[in-house]
């Protein structure tokens, strides 16, 4: 469906994003919303060829441990070392082949290796915090890293982010660009965090949320975590077509 | 299984960590890229009209020909190989950063016609839970005037998606993003 004809060119538009299912632009609560974002209506743009085709890029020379952040130093780094691996699909289910997928993170004591993170906690020398991959052709990817810190931020009075890894995903289309976080199952500060509680949706939130999952974990070793993301995808496939 | 999409976060404050000097991507089109060679500096404003100084700028753009490097144009050209059209910075104390690039040509749009040149631009930051799309037209394009983007948006806000010349640099460009306040860049429901 929902084909349109372009001088030569066919468009395929991909689908919107349901109700609920994303943030909240200006959510209150998160105090820096309010004067970054737009109080005026968004206009709506039909899906063009501007929208749909996207970069490929961060392909060239991947090294061997940048999906390692045990292993960028010379030393191990402080913490519980973990596993955490998922798919990279799109809306109809459909596995993202070959797309990157680049984290950051805070160390065990949650503290950023950044200028700005005043945190009094301590920077951990064999820890950089920034890894990348790219899905194979079934969608899938794996990190191995240290699970990170909650860390006070000055949003308000006694504010703690809940851990998290940020994930930043490009998939086939400009369009399908996502920058989300990752959380741990369980986390006490879920009901604190303005950050978190944008989404409106209780299920959208739930989907941020990774899975403890007894089949990654290698014995010895590491814990597994899961955590699969979903992308925008085409109304219909050319399959389909 | 359902499948929804996976709900948008910030990039915090900390983005840099992700986005070292290493992973920047300051120029979209190399020097054998084939067109009128752009220098575009981009800043960032919030409602108050202070400089963004920790956010990240994405573009994305066809070549001079108006062929996007990607399986999914399907029209009869070969992309310019030395014209990636992928660009990000992160903005300084400023709140700008500054872009290489070739004008793109014209893409098709909308009811068979054609697009006027354009970039099309994300934007992400500590305070942006889901990222804002905009695009960057060129002032003084004739094409503007029957771009179906353009006409769709209203009259009196169009001005907010043009670049201007900057007068003091040949080929320089530049292009402020008003998150909001007054002078609001216009967003897009992508």
């Amino acid at each position: 469906m929902g084909q349109v004809t372009n001088e030569g060119s066919i468009v395929t538009p991909y689908r919107r994003y349901p109700p609920g299912s994303q943030p909240s632009r200006v959510y209150e609560p998160y105090r820096s919303t309010v004067r970054r974002n737009p109080a005026k209506p968004l206009i709506f743009l039909p899906h063009t060829l501007s929208e749909v085709t996207g970069p490929v890029y961060g392909h060239d020379a991947m090294s061997e441990t940048d999906n390692d952040l045990t292993r960028q130093h010379a030393g191990e780094p402080q913490g519980e070392r973990i596993i955490v691996t998922g798919r990279v699909l799109d809306d109809n289910g459909r596995p993202v082949p070959n797309t990157l997928i680049e984290i950051w993170q805070a160390n065990a004591a949650g503290r950023y290796l950044h200028q700005r993170d005043q945190h009094p906690a301590p920077l951990d020398p064999n820890f950089s915090g920034a890894g990348r991959t790219l899905t194979d052709g079934n969608g899938n990817y794996r990190f191995v890293t240290i699970k990170p810190g909650p860390y006070p931020w000055f949003n308000h009075y006694n504010a703690w982010r809940p851990a998290h890894i940020h994930f930043s995903v490009f998939g086939r289309a400009f369009l399908t660009r996502l920058i989300t976080q990752m959380y741990f199952p369980g986390d006490p500060l879920f009901a604190y965090d303005p950050i978190y509680q944008s989404v409106p949706d209780e299920k959208a939130r739930q989907r941020m949320i990774s899975k403890f999952d007894l089949e990654t974990t290698q014995p010895q070793w590491a814990l597994g975590f899961r955590f699969d993301i979903v992308l925008r995808g085409p109304e219909a496939t050319p399959f389909e077509a | 299984m359902e499948y929804v999409p996976t709900p948008s976060q910030t990039v915090g404050p900390y983005l840099r960590i992700g986005l070292t000097e290493k992973r920047s991507v300051k120029c979209l089109a190399g020097p054998e890229a084939k067109g009128e060679r752009v220098w575009l500096k981009c800043r960032v404003l919030d409602g108050d009209g202070a400089p963004v100084n920790d956010a990240m700028v994405e573009i994305w753009q066809a070549d001079s020909e108006g062929k996007y490097n990607h399986p999914d144009d399907r029209q009869a050209k070969t992309p310019d190989s030395a014209c990636l059209g992928f660009g990000r910075m992160g903005t300084g104390e400023d709140g700008s950063c500054e872009f290489e690039t070739v004008k793109p040509g014209r893409v098709p749009g909308p009811g068979n016609r054609l697009q006027a040149p354009h970039l099309n631009v994300g934007v992400y930051a500590r305070g942006i839970l889901l990222q804002l799309y905009t695009r960057i037209y060129f002032d003084g394009e004739p094409a503007n005037e029957e771009d179906p983007i353009l006409i769709s948006v209203p009259a009196e806000r169009r001005e907010t998606l043009l670049a201007h010349r900057d007068a003091d640099r040949a080929g320089g460009w530049r292009f402020d993003i008003h998150l909001c306040g007054e002078q609001e860049t216009v967003f897009f429901d992508v």
